[in-house]
């Protein structure tokens, strides 16, 4: 009991004495939230995009073939569906049918893809929500398309996907199989690329290399390549997000250095003043504890926890202009709400402690004084 | 209740500008008295207060408090006795700007973890003890001269302690202040308080309620043992 | 003097706290929500075989990184600059790198 009234009335007298300096710590404590803030949200949302993304793709295709002329992506001859399916280990091969569109009315890209069970009827296109509210076409109208040739052609919305996929389907525009065709110009006896699945997954590699060989013209891109990709997006290291966790390294050292930098004469007083009344060493040091313990852990929570809520109940809203580039057409969905445990700690680490540290170092050898120059003060 | 024998504070030893504040000083304070240490300033008396306070250590010589040899203490042991056994009130008050009143009373019994409430009826005892209970939620800044030195008076008896010791209290306090703070010094010794006063003011060193003056010039005692 | 500042500072955590508590059992309260979205996500993809997230709409490979071919992100040549803003966000992906 005697040690918790001993803290807390410590912790009286330290928020007493940063409350009289109430503007500057403040605006010290709105900063710190601020970046405490950004950097948390910028965490949630890629750890909980990157936990989904990895979740949802492991139901992607095993294998993908795609065959490149001159380093390029190029369209695959039926033929190689011959070729390929009779591969030990293979058990099943599909053609995809897909392709990009780009909209001039609205500038936005969608991708157009044919789906061949069950096949959606000729005249008809399915379309993502995204489609749908870049347009704002509902069921029943009739889009335009500028085919290859050089006309146009008029498709009616079947039906629009539910938003609940819109992460994965926002921009798709399912359509026939002639109607595809028409409009990007690809050729009877080709198509986009194969997905295969195979029997054993341990075999892959082997089965890869057999198909290299039969097809030397094709790469494979297996399920792991693609679930890799999700997991290095967003990746610390590069681009944007490196300038953004930069900044706020610099924010902290700043903040702590500001501390560290040393005592004012007014705070050196201060301490002599309560060694000369009977704290202490450990008394003072305590208070510089709680001192800045106060400030960055306040930063610390409420900056957590604004991020939490813009990124898991806002949907990221402050991060849409820098997420939406130069892109029209935008997916809206709802972030699944997760949290690493281990990102969190570090950035708990990264707020809180070095500030605490800067806090209580140079108040040390202010706290060891003798007593006795209180009273030449 | 406090003795000093044969003690010597020398600061910057070894250094250029060495100097020896108190010089084979030896002195006996008795309880339940006033004693009054007179002297220019530069005659060591602050150094000896603070020496007597348990506030510095002395370079050389022994120090014993109700009889009992507190020389080489370590430090621990050191403040504890200083915050159970002395109160000091000092010459710029040296009260915590930016907090009340109340609060600078409370502030030396904070690290003792007491009950937070019984802590605080103590205060208000104090402060109303000293007309000050109306002040009690006041900013110091605020404070008149006189109701600043009340304040740290009643801080100085927070932990009750058993000597008070002042230095210079009346030195920026005008004639009417400095008798209303040697009445309030009459009230301690009623309460049998030992009483410990380093001042070169004569409304000080001649009231009568004085026990003994003993008179200090370069680190000396002169007069008055 | 009501309530002591430390007392009030425990209380500004403790709210905290609680209110990380609260989204915590939020997000389970969901879990019906969450297990619908997800379903509906796998079998689009699924259904589709689709292999990428719909994240950036605004260049070809970055809607579909993990199918993008060397050429594209490099444009018409190996040392031509990103232009577009969601380049900045995310990385070729490893599997183009190591090729």
């Amino acid at each position: 009991m005697n040690r918790i009234n001993k803290h807390r009335n410590i912790l009286d007298f330290t928020l007493s004495s940063l409350l009289r300096r109430k503007r500057k710590n403040t605006a010290l404590v709105l900063v710190y939230i601020l970046v405490v803030f950004g950097l948390a949200s910028v965490l949630f949302s890629t750890q909980a995009l990157k936990r989904e993304a990895c979740s949802i793709l492991q139901r992607s295709p095993e294998v993908v073939i795609q065959r490149l002329v001159a380093g390029r992506h190029e369209l695959i001859p039926t033929s190689y569906i011959d070729k390929i399916k009779d591969v030990r280990g293979v058990q099943t091969v599909k053609r995809r049918l897909w392709g990009y569109y780009y909209d001039p009315t609205v500038g936005a890209n969608y991708t157009l893809m044919v789906p061949d069970d069950p096949a959606v009827a000729e005249g008809t296109i399915v379309i993502g929500k995204g489609v749908a509210r870049t347009l704002r076409a509902e069921k029943g109208d009739l889009l335009p398309f500028k085919a290859n040739d050089g006309f146009f052609v008029s498709l009616e919305v079947g039906d629009i996907i539910s938003s609940d996929s819109e992460l994965v389907s926002s921009d798709l525009v399912l359509m026939n199989e002639g109607d595809f065709r028409q409009i990007t110009g690809v050729p009877a006896g080709y198509f986009t690329d194969m997905v295969l699945s195979v029997r054993n997954v341990k075999e892959l590699p082997t089965i890869a290399e057999k198909i290299r060989r039969l097809a030397p013209d094709t790469r494979p891109i297996v399920k792991d390549d693609i679930l890799r990709t999700y997991e290095t997006i967003f990746d610390w290291r590069g681009g944007i997000l490196l300038v953004i966790l930069a900044g706020a390294i610099m924010a902290f050292i700043i903040f702590a250095w500001d501390k560290a930098s040393g005592l004012s004469s007014e705070e050196r007083k201060e301490i002599g003043i309560l060694k000369g009344i009977g704290w202490e060493t450990s008394d003072v040091i305590l208070m510089k504890f709680w001192e800045g313990t106060v400030i960055s852990l306040s930063s610390f929570l409420l900056g957590c926890v604004f991020a939490y809520i813009h990124i898991f109940y806002a949907s990221s809203a402050l991060f849409e202009p820098v997420l939406k580039g130069w892109a029209v057409l935008y997916p809206k969905f709802r972030l699944i709400p997760y949290i690493d445990p281990l990102q969190l700690a570090t950035l708990f680490f990264l707020t809180v402690i070095p500030y605490t540290v800067a806090t209580i170092i140079p108040s040390w050898r202010a706290a060891t004084v003798d007593p006795d120059s209180v009273m030449r003060l | 209740m406090i003795q000093v024998m044969d003690v010597r504070k020398v600061f910057n030893a070894g250094r250029p500008n060495e100097f020896v504040a108190m010089n084979k000083v030896s002195l006996s304070i008795p309880r339940h008295e006033v004693t009054v240490l007179k002297g220019p300033s530069g005659s060591g008396k602050t150094t000896l207060l603070g020496i007597l306070g348990c506030m510095a250590r002395p370079t050389s010589g022994r120090i014993m408090l109700a009889e009992r040899e507190i020389t080489s203490l370590p430090e621990r042991f050191l403040t504890e006795i200083r915050r159970t056994t002395f109160g000091f009130v000092f010459q710029q008050f040296n009260l915590i700007k930016g907090i009340t009143v109340i609060e600078n009373v409370i502030l030396p019994a904070y690290p003792t973890g007491e009950n937070p409430a019984i802590l605080k009826k103590r205060a208000m005892e104090l402060l109303s003890l000293f007309n000050l209970s109306g002040k009690a939620d006041s900013k110091i800044e605020w404070l008149s001269g006189g109701e600043a030195q009340r304040t740290s008076i009643a801080r100085a008896l927070m932990n009750d302690p058993e000597v008070i010791i002042a230095d210079e209290p009346t030195a920026n306090l005008d004639s009417r202040l400095s008798k209303e703070f040697m009445e309030i010094v009459s009230g301690l010794k009623e309460q049998e308080k030992t009483i410990i006063i380093a001042s070169h003011d004569p409304i000080v060193y001649d009231s009568p309620i004085v026990d003994r003056v003993v008179e200090m010039r370069d680190g000396k005692i002169i007069s008055g043992i | 003097m009501s309530a002591r500042k430390s007392d009030i500072f425990i209380l500004f955590i403790a709210l905290n706290l609680s209110a990380f508590l609260f989204f915590f059992l939020d997000a389970l309260s969901m879990q019906a929500d969450t297990q619908k979205k997800l379903s509906e996500e796998r079998a689009m993809i699924e259904k589709l075989g689709l292999t990428d997230l719909c994240l950036f709409t605004d260049a070809r490979y970055m809607r579909h990184p993990s199918m993008a071919d060397l050429n594209t992100p490099f444009q018409d040549h190996p040392t031509s600059i990103e232009h577009f803003p969601s380049g900045t966000l995310a990385e070729p992906p490893r599997h183009l790198r190591l090729r």
